[in-house]
């Protein structure tokens, strides 16, 4: 990308010669990502247009019962102690944070009178912090008015440890001052390209100060509000079983006029994906159905069927299943751990083997006959938002190609048809967890190395275990006692500086940090970890973008990883329902601007 | 009768501490975290799931924990859901009146099927009603409820559109529309699970029945010239049905006990959905209470069945 032609187009949306959305547009047409293009004009003070929903009704209420189904149920509606999505769902219907995200990666303020950006003078030029100003005249559920304290007050809580908030990471390493009733400084201690992170989006939803005041760090589990959620959103809680469902009801002191459109909410949980999909899409009982993992072959078989209800949504976010390949010998017992990261592994260690193996993932049959809609083949690591996404890769899917390039290596076939060198033969072992669509994954790469004369032996582990951090159990992901695995790995914010600390060297799994390190593959460099400090004070954000790129296409080329396929969001909504939906926030962010078409 | 009950009691005290030691240790060797997802989120420090465990206790020796946890037991304190943060008696109070009306029904359902069908089965062995009914039967305890129950959604749901698929404990109506409406949606998981308890059922009252119509106080009876209703009613039913009661005894706990898979199929939320969903997340505490207390309702309702027994049978006598 031409960086003069990039600054021209954002001079001219500045000038306002060209619309935001233009701009936008072009820059997604010139191989930008959407939430990156606009991450750009907001940095360069071109705010978001207003009104970009359209929402249509003319007054608050009316709208009768809005019901959501959620097959995994809510457990309790604390932001600050949601355990999974499923609890951040359930809380958001109540707590607002000061923005959020939308399916461009745009902010959208909430809480916040404004977007902070250079221009108002909300971002500082050192990048060190960032001034929110608060919304006036907005009322917690119980009558008292949300001020600059109650901001405050979610750092003291969240950032205690002794509140064990799930929310800490946001809040750890900043410090929060109130500048006057209405407004607020982060201050971070070095310069903070990405400064949305603390009161935004999932990590940001803010309760009220007057009623979690007396229950903070260890106190924290008897709060009554915590099941009693009472926020500033545009339903008002009225009553929940954990486990089952949530009840709201309209918010008639709403802060934005004409909102919200209905006048109950449900939210119930329980079951199963399929079940949720057919009660939407088939029946029309609910009105919306979160995260259908369902085939995508039934999925279109609902939607299809006569008389359907609802249709199928997906969101582009940036969750991919990919294939990771140790870097360390899972094999060989060091210091008491088995991939050691004194060792390397005997075969993987061989660029060849590592290229190889890169093109015997069949990515477009996974995707035509597992995934469908619900996994697109990726050659990239980051998928989204398009501003990170690398151009320079490919991916080619050839077991001609694989062969020679292990011929070449020196890898020869045996009398058996696995392949040899210096005496050790070409046999892998390849884990990942017990779920239909991955095991038919494994199928499809097993069979391609055996015609490349690798031979595969595969594993599969529950669920339960495999994803759990029991430091006794020798089959979790994180101890990767094995050659390769294949899982997914979810980025839920529309920046890649937490998601790419999985390849630093300072992350690397190890039975020093209890398997707690995010790097699983064990896959270090020196470049890649520069790269990375480098982006991490990087504040020019075409630079940025062009540093996480760079690491992007060092774990793929390095073949630290084989990208499979990214997996987008899936939901279930009835036809007549609008609602605007993201990849980079909860399902339910926009709840105040959803309504039913008539 | 009072030494027996008194010994019975006694008895069941160490039975089931051996019970909660069993659970117990189970749970303890079972492999998963309660925090588990805490731990593959990017998003949370790794601290945070460490401090979590240490903060429940789970970072200590088992023995520690299951004193810990028989002490709280003992005061009443049945413990905290690592999953909810709310205590445990809570949870299971909120799902236990959904789980009687729903489980509760449904026995019912199966007892008026039972009863009658089993009765007039025996009464004409191998008539043709008698034939069709243990064909049904067998059809009936062959097939499984997770079956039945997604037959049922897909012809009276799906095809229909007569009944919703989806239960809910909170209904907005009021009135007879709220009995209408609870009907509606209690209908399916009621005689799915009423139709398998009713066909096993109706074996066993056959049986027991038939047993009892060959004995010769009965040709008596009839012989006095005592009408059929009156000799099947007063004289065969009143001695066949002593087995069925205890049988329906030692059943009542599953009322309590819910039922896991229908109840996970039509999302009703009752004690079977949480002591799945508990398991699934790992939550120790909740399947503790929720696995113990049903222990104590199979003792319980063993003694009741033992008591029962001989108070309708007088030829047994308790020592």
């Amino acid at each position: 990308m031409n960086e003069e032609h990039l600054r021209s187009l954002i001079g001219a949306a500045k000038a306002g010669r060209v619309s935001r959305r233009a701009v936008v547009r072009r820059l997604v047409g010139l191989g930008l990502t959407a939430p990156f293009a606009s991450l750009l004009l907001t940095h360069a003070g071109v705010a978001a247009e207003p009104g970009a929903f359209a929402y249509k009704p003319q007054k608050a209420g009316g709208g009768g019962a809005l019901k959501l189904l959620y097959w995994q149920a809510p457990t309790l509606l604390n932001p600050h102690f949601a355990v999974g999505t499923k609890d951040q769902e359930g809380s958001r219907i109540f707590y607002e944070p000061l923005a959020g995200w939308d399916a461009d990666g745009n902010l959208v303020p909430m809480l916040a009178e404004e977007i902070p950006d250079i221009e108002n003078g909300g971002l500082s030029h050192d990048g060190r912090s960032v001034t929110w100003k608060l919304k006036k005249d907005v009322k917690w559920h119980d009558g008292q008015p949300f001020t600059a304290d109650d901001v405050v007050f979610n750092w003291e809580y969240a950032s205690d440890p002794a509140t064990a908030a799930t929310t800490i990471g946001s809040y750890q390493d900043v410090t929060v001052e109130k500048i006057d009733p209405s407004t607020v400084r982060v201050n971070f201690k070095k310069p903070m390209p990405f400064w949305a992170d603390a009161f935004v989006g999932t990590q940001g939803m803010i309760i009220p100060k007057h009623l979690f005041e007396a229950y903070t760090g260890a106190k924290s589990r008897d709060a009554q509000t915590n099941l009693k959620p009472v926020g500033t959103g545009p339903y008002r809680f009225v009553d929940f079983d954990p486990g089952d469902r949530v009840r709201g009801e309209r918010n008639p002191d709403y802060h934005l006029a004409n909102r919200p459109y209905f006048d109950t909410i449900e939210m119930k949980g329980g079951g199963d994906a399929v079940s949720a999909a057919r009660a939407v899409i088939q029946t029309g009982e609910y009105d919306y159905a979160w995260n259908l993992q369902v085939e995508d072959e039934i999925l279109q078989r609902l939607e299809k069927g006569a008389g359907a209800k609802g249709r199928v949504e997906i969101t582009p976010g940036g969750n991919i299943e990919q294939i990771q390949l140790n870097s360390t010998d899972p094999w060989t017992e060091v210091d008491g751990e088995r991939s050691s990261i004194k060792t390397t592994h005997p075969l993987l260690s061989d660029p060849a083997v590592r290229q190889a193996l890169g093109m015997l993932v069949d990515r477009d049959s996974v995707q035509k006959y597992i995934y469908g809609r619900t996994g697109v083949a990726t050659g990239n690591f980051i998928n989204n938002p398009a501003r990170f996404v690398s151009k320079d890769t490919h991916w080619e899917f050839s077991i001609d190609k694989a062969s020679e390039v292990l011929e070449q290596g020196g890898w020869k076939r045996g009398p058996d048809g696995i392949r040899t060198k210096d005496g050790k033969q070409l046999k892998l072992v390849f884990q990942t967890s017990i779920n239909a669509p991955r095991q038919k994954n494994q199928a499809i790469v097993k069979q391609a190395c055996q015609k490349a004369g690798i031979e595969m032996e595969l594993k599969s582990v529950t669920a339960s275990v495999y994803f759990s951090s029991d430091v006794a159990n020798p089959d979790t992901y994180a101890k990767f006692y094995c050659d390769m695995q294949m899982y997914t790995t979810t980025m839920t914010e529309p920046d890649p500086s937490r998601f790419m600390r999985q390849f630093l060297t300072s992350e690397i799994a190890a039975k020093a940090n209890k398997w707690q390190g995010r790097n699983i593959t064990r896959w270090h460099s020196a470049e890649y970890d520069d790269a990375f400090a480098a982006a991490e004070g990087e504040l020019d954000p075409v630079k940025r973008a062009a540093l996480f790129i760079k690491m992007n296409d060092l774990v793929v080329n390095g073949q630290a990883v084989i990208p499979d396929v990214y997996r987008p969001r899936v939901s279930g909504i009835s036809r007549q329902l609008r609602a605007h939906l993201t990849g980079w926030d909860n399902d339910v962010w926009d709840l105040r601007n959803w309504y039913r078409e008539t | 009768m009072t030494r027996y009950l008194l010994r019975r009691l006694l008895i069941a005290v160490p039975s089931l501490l051996g019970i909660s030691i069993i659970l117990y240790t189970v749970l303890a060797l079972a492999p998963g975290d309660p925090f588990g997802e805490l731990a593959s989120n990017p998003n949370v420090p790794p601290q945070v799931a460490l401090a979590l465990r240490a903060k429940f206790g789970l970072d200590d020796p088992v023995w520690l924990r299951y004193l810990h946890w028989l002490v709280a037991m003992l005061h009443g304190d049945w413990g905290f859901s690592f999953v909810s943060r709310i205590d445990v008696d809570r949870l299971i109070l909120q799902r236990l009146p959904t789980t009687l009306l729903v489980i509760g029904s449904s026995q019912i359902v199966a007892l008026l099927i039972a009863l009658p069908v089993g009765v007039y089965s025996a009464t004409r062995p191998y008539s043709v009603f008698d034939q069709i009914a243990n064909t049904l039967a067998f059809i009936g305890f062959s097939l499984p409820t997770f079956f039945t129950g997604i037959l049922f959604i897909l012809v009276f749901s799906v095809t229909l559109h007569w009944l919703p698929i989806v239960y809910r404990a909170d209904l907005a109506a009021t009135g007879w529309r709220w009995y209408w409406e609870e009907f509606r949606q209690a209908a399916m998981p009621v005689a799915v699970l009423g139709l398998f308890q009713g066909a096993s059922w109706t074996r066993y009252v056959r049986s027991a029945v038939l047993d009892v119509i060959r004995l010769d106080y009965v040709t008596t009876a009839r012989a006095k010239g005592i009408a059929e209703f009156a000799v099947v009613t007063r004289h065969v039913v009143r001695n066949a049905l002593i087995p069925v009661v205890t049988l329906v005894a030692l059943s009542m706990p599953t009322v309590f006990g819910g039922a896991i898979v229908t109840e996970q199929i039509f999302r009703v939320p009752g004690i079977g959905s949480l002591l799945i969903t508990s398991i699934l997340a790992n939550d120790t505490p909740v399947i503790m209470a929720v696995t113990f207390v049903f222990a104590c309702l199979v003792i319980l309702f063993n003694l009741l069945a033992d008591v029962l027994y001989g108070w309708l049978d007088p030829r047994i006598v308790y020592r």
